[in-house]
């Protein structure tokens, strides 16, 4: 099995050393075929391990692989657990980074420099985040956790030479940052309590301090347990991109449309809903940490998907879409239906894949054209792209029977029957969200495919269907858009796929009650078409289509009658504005007034040179007295003589 | 035989007395003197491995001792030994000044004989000052150590040169002038100038504070901590390539290895006492400093600003003991962080090498140390940047390079002393990624910002050569820190033993 395991891992890492190491001076065939026979393995393999767990009921493998380093006792270690959810997590990661890899073929063809450079970064990719999910213990997640993050870094700074990439980057890696310091602290915390930095024996020895309380600021107790779940959770909410951390997602979408795909809607980003799915003996033990990640899942599911109705480049929208999803996902661990967040996490991995390597292809023919008004009526030129397309958007909005559909009306059901603090509040933003799903969704649909197309005759004329290598990946992904729902629903969600992976306390357990009225597919679809959120996505369908469709002129109307909403959408609530002011621009400030005041002015001008000065001062007075003259020193003696004099007489 | 061979008298004088023969080779034949350079410092590097092979690790005693009288009259011997805080200081220092030997390979035209001199009798002294068992000797090295790096930077230096190193010379010269009066004191009272006398000797609280206040002035010059830290920036703005990485890589750490040799075990009362004091001046040395590294426009200016952040975590990892172990809720971990500021202090010693060196290979090129003059580098130095980019992850700590393990040792150390002293330690996770990274994007991203960077050239070999040795350590320790910890462990863990019991 260990080696089984190595070699899942190694081989996407020796494939992205060949094709990087070398860099320029291997052919462009070369790294992509060594990466994709490395990622192919590693697939291979990772769905030979699902089917061990999955099918065959493997036992829970967790075993080091090597001790990393002890000190005081404490071991770190590097190790892997595979259970049914790394198993998981595993196929889906290997299964989307060999699609994009195939992709990134065709994507990256006209691409003079850096398409060895790509994918040895994405082959890097997959091995960091295997890494992550195979982990057994906290550093190595934080390991993975990072590496994860530099490789984004690398890809989103892809395009060098464009400042707003360049910029793009450098934010996305500093406002995962802020993320990661709550989680090293969270880390911290875990290492001090339970005096351990691996799961099997953190999550062994945390019942015992359900309720121990800790002091942090003076006198006021805080329980422990909420103590450590914020703490991990605000590193999960800088991977995962909730709000207020979640600014750096839309500009990632500077690099190329591949990794968008594979890191900043597949996988990367669902790393924060993987890791508190993974904590979940830990979570189950702090209502409190439960009702901070709802409320920030379902502020993030809604007001998300709400600036993803005024965006006008493609892939902005679409990345908007993965905020609001991913808040649907968090939204599902706060409920503690933790399954039903992973299973979300995984349908929205193909799906999501889907939309973005067809906004890809779309792209691409149309010759690096984002904006989504210069686009319309592809349709017929881009068959393929078109109905892969309306698939992934089907599943996304959750039409009855799509992927999307099982697991998103999963999570609406779990919050339906929560108690915890918040959920009322995230029931509505989450069946208020199906809409604005549902309206941002149809409106690229429309626009991009459907209506009269571009004014441009002679741009229309070039657009033609992607090769295969583009397409292929389309297709293969989706299939599982499709069908991955159904087939996978009743185990994950109401049976015991999850049940040695994910703990849930027998009182949060929101999908056992919504599992009491579950009755095989068909009756979930039915149960499903008479709820809400089906009505209101329709809803959605329909607005769209009369808005972007049928009465076009209506758009800017409505735009004029909302202004004041639609600016401040279009601004993004100006997060964006704030931290620029108050972070940025306070830093420097600090840095400014610390140097110039602290280090220059008052350590070196007044303390350093001061006491220089005074010195020179200081000698330059004594040097009056020196003279020379043989008539200053003689009345100096006389003079000191009456001195002493003096004292010896009067004293 | 090989315990007879005294290694450590080696290692000190033989980088000597090759730093006399180069001294003597003149500058009519460079290469001569380059390559015999070369040559001693990878012999002195060669005949420093056995201190690590033959190390025992199960043991806190010194290792390798030797001892002759020097001047009996006064009981002061001429007496070396390691344990495991030393030996891992003193391969560094071996391994370092290869590296800059070779980076002064072509670069330094003037008096390349007595450049070359001046770093390998550097290194004996330094070599000297971590091996030093008898307190005079340590004294004595510790004072020849100004004398080359004051030439260093005073003749092969920059423009502002002067100033820079009379600054250097007499803030730390001003320090150790009370350091001496400690250990005079100490003598007086042991009769002996022996550094293990030292750790036995009963001293009242008071004595402890005076001598701890006389050791910290000396030491925290060094480190350098906050306040006493501006001549760090100005010596290294001024220095060649070479003097800044010694400077940086080696010097610093006689600081915090002072406080190990010294202040922690001869003082422990005083040091409990003022524990406080030096947390302070930690912490703010990573967030006020880290701050201060983020608006720098010089890029020396900025990595030195980031040495001293960074140092703040060695100076964070030793004093946090007392305060872990009385803290009820943790289960140990004040060995936990002095390992890990041990880790931070030869960690540090590779990556703050490699980011001078970096700035060494452009600034060779381009004659600018201002970020204003760069930008997209990447385009004209592709496996320059590549390398650039990797120390600068490995400087904002990233997981996988040895950053990561000093910091996240320290940080889960202090974690147990306090919350809040974590919680400032860690700001250094965004701040330093901060100042890092935005040096980088201007520097190496971007398009071409103008005619010279268009006619930068890549990497040669020996700056291949020097930057991917360092690149390798920086991944082997981050990737494996076992060995390094092993080695220390016992010693450390001696240590924590020896302060926890009270003097009085």
């Amino acid at each position: 099995m260990e080696a089984i395991l190595l070699t899942i891992v190694l081989s996407p890492l020796i494939g992205s050393a060949l094709a990087g190491l070398a860099c320029m001076r291997v052919s462009r065939a070369w790294a992509h075929w060594v990466t994709i026979i490395g990622v192919g393995i590693s697939c291979a393999l990772s769905l030979y391990v699902l089917k061990l767990y999955a099918l065959d009921g493997q036992a829970i493998y967790n075993h080091p692989v090597y001790t990393w380093m002890v000190s005081d006792g404490l071991r770190f270690e590097i190790g892997f657990l595979i259970d049914n959810l790394t198993a998981m997590m595993m196929a889906v990661v290997t299964f989307v980074s060999l699609m994009v890899h195939i992709y990134t073929i065709g994507y990256m063809h006209d691409e003079e420099i850096g398409y060895q450079r790509f994918f040895s970064y994405i082959a890097l990719f997959t091995f960091s985040m295997l890494m992550l999910v195979m982990s057994n213990n906290f550093m190595q997640l934080f390991f993975g956790w990072e590496a994860v993050g530099l490789v984004s870094y690398l890809l989103i700074g892809f395009y060098f030479k464009r400042e707003s990439a360049i910029f793009a980057n450098m934010k996305a890696f500093l406002v995962n940052r802020v993320g990661d310091f709550g989680f090293v602290l969270g880390i911290a915390a875990v290492a001090m309590y339970m005096n351990s930095l691996d799961y099997a024996e953190v999550f062994a020895r945390a019942p015992a301090l359900k309720d121990a309380q800790v002091n942090i600021l003076g006198g006021v107790s805080w329980s422990l347990m909420s103590v450590i779940g914020i703490l991990l959770f605000i590193g999960a909410m800088g991977k995962s991109a909730q709000v207020p951390l979640h600014v750096w997602l839309p500009d990632s979408m500077e690099g190329p449309t591949p990794i968008s795909a594979l890191i900043h809607a597949a996988t990367m980003v669902t790393a924060g809903i993987f890791m508190v799915a993974r904590m979940s003996p830990l979570y189950e033990l702090s209502e409190t940490a439960l009702s901070f990640i709802l409320v920030i899942g379902a502020t993030t599911a809604f007001f998300m998907g709400l600036i993803g109705i005024v965006q006008n480049d493609i892939k902005r929208v679409i990345a908007y879409s993965t905020l609001s999803q991913l808040g649907y996902m968090v939204v599902a661990l706060g409920v503690s239906a933790y399954a039903a967040g992973v299973f979300h996490l995984m349908t929205h991995a193909f799906f999501k894949a889907l939309l973005f390597l067809a906004a890809g292809s779309v792209i691409v023919g149309m010759h690096h054209e984002q904006d989504i008004r210069k686009m319309g009526g592809i349709r017929k030129h881009m068959p393929i792209t078109y109905w892969v397309s309306l698939a992934g958007t089907l599943a996304l909005i959750g039409f009855p029977g799509f992927s999307g559909f099982f697991s998103k009306d999963a999570i609406i059901g779990a919050v339906h029957h929560s108690e915890i603090a918040g959920s009322s509040y995230a029931y509505v933003m989450v069946v208020l969200g199906v809409f604005v799903t549902a309206l941002y969704s149809f409106r690229l649909l429309f626009l991009v495919f459907h209506g009269d197309g571009p004014r441009d005759g002679h741009a229309r004329e070039h657009i033609h269907e992607s090769p295969w290598v583009i397409t292929l990946p389309l297709i293969l992904l989706a299939i599982p858009s499709v069908l991955i729902g159904w087939m996978t629903m009743e185990p994950t969600l109401f049976g015991d796929f999850f049940k040695q992976a994910i703990h849930v306390a027998p009182e949060h357990d929101v999908l056992a009650e919504l599992g009491h009225s579950y009755h095989g597919q068909w009756g979930f679809i039915l149960h499903g078409m008479m709820e809400w959120p089906f009505v209101l996505a329709m809803a959605g369908l329909l607005t769209a289509w009369v808005v972007y469709l049928l009465k076009p002129e209506w758009s800017e109307r409505i735009k004029n009658a909302m202004l004041p909403l639609y600016k401040l959408l279009d601004r993004k609530y100006g997060f964006d504005e704030f931290n620029q002011i108050v972070f940025a621009g306070g830093s420097r400030l600090i840095g400014r007034l610390l140097w110039i005041f602290g280090d220059r002015k008052l350590i070196d001008g007044l303390i350093i040179n001061g006491s220089a000065k005074s010195v020179a001062l200081l000698a330059g007075v004594a040097r009056h007295v020196q003279t020379g003259y043989l008539y200053h020193y003689a009345i100096a003696m006389i003079l000191g003589l009456l001195g002493l004099l003096t004292w010896f007489v009067y004293f | 035989m090989m315990a007879d061979w005294p290694i450590l008298s080696t290692t000190i004088w033989l980088p000597i007395i090759g730093g006399l023969l180069v001294l003597g080779s003149g500058d009519k034949s460079p290469n001569v003197s380059r390559w015999l350079a070369l040559a001693f410092a990878v012999l002195t590097f060669l005949v420093s491995i056995p201190l690590w092979t033959a190390f025992d690790s199960g043991t806190a005693a010194m290792q390798f001792e030797e001892k002759a009288a020097w001047i009996p009259d006064w009981n002061i011997f001429y007496h070396l030994g390691v344990d495991g805080i030393a030996m891992p200081l003193i391969l560094l220092t071996s391994f370092i000044t290869i590296l800059v030997i070779i980076a002064g390979w072509t670069v330094i035209q003037k008096r390349p004989s007595q450049y070359m001199a001046a770093f390998l009798i550097m290194e004996g002294v330094m070599i000297g000052v971590f091996a030093s068992l008898d307190a005079m000797l340590f004294y004595v090295f510790w004072e020849a150590m100004l004398i080359p790096m004051f030439l260093i930077i005073g003749v092969w230096g920059g423009p502002n040169r002067v100033y820079a190193t009379i600054k250097f010379f007499l803030y730390t010269f001003f320090g150790s002038v009370f350091m001496l009066i400690a250990l005079i004191y100490m003598y007086t009272q042991s009769g002996s100038f022996e550094i293990l006398d030292f750790h036995a000797l009963k001293l009242p609280l008071n004595a402890q504070l005076l001598i701890f206040i006389a050791f910290l002035l000396a030491f925290a010059v060094k480190v350098p901590m906050w306040p006493v830290h501006t001549w760090l920036p100005d010596a290294h703005v001024e220095a060649p390539t070479g003097g800044s990485v010694i400077l940086a890589a080696i010097m610093l750490k006689i600081g915090g290895y002072g406080f190990l040799r010294f202040s922690l075990p001869i003082a422990p009362d005083a040091s409990h006492a003022l524990d406080w004091l030096i947390i302070l001046l930690s912490l703010i040395a990573v967030v006020y400093i880290g701050f201060v590294a983020l608006v720098q426009a010089d890029m020396k200016k900025l990595i030195a600003y980031s040495s001293i952040s960074h140092m703040g975590f060695v100076t964070l990892g030793l004093f946090i003991v007392f305060r872990i172990a009385a803290n009820a809720d943790a289960p140990g971990g004040a060995v936990l962080g002095m390992e890990g500021a041990m880790a931070q202090m030869v960690s540090h010693g590779f990556i703050s090498a490699a980011m001078f060196l970096c700035v060494g290979v452009v600034y060779d090129r381009m004659h600018s140390r201002l970020i204003a003059d760069y930008g997209g580098v990447v385009n004209t130095m592709p496996v320059f940047a590549a390398f650039m980019v990797f120390f600068a992850m490995a400087n904002a700590g990233l997981p996988g390079t040895s950053g990561f393990v000093g910091e996240f040792m320290v940080i889960l150390a202090a974690f147990r002393a306090d919350f809040w002293y974590a919680f400032l330690a860690a700001t250094t996770l965004i701040i330093g990624a901060a100042y890092t990274l935005w040096m980088v994007k201007r520097v190496i991203f971007g398009d071409v910002a103008n005619e010279n960077v268009a006619k930068l050239t890549d990497l040669n070999g020996r700056e291949y050569l020097v930057l991917g040795l360092l690149a390798a350590a920086v991944l082997a320790l981050g990737l494996w820190p076992q060995p390094l910890i092993e080695v220390m462990d016992a010693s450390i863990t001696h240590l924590v033993q020896q302060i926890s019991v009270s003097k009085l």
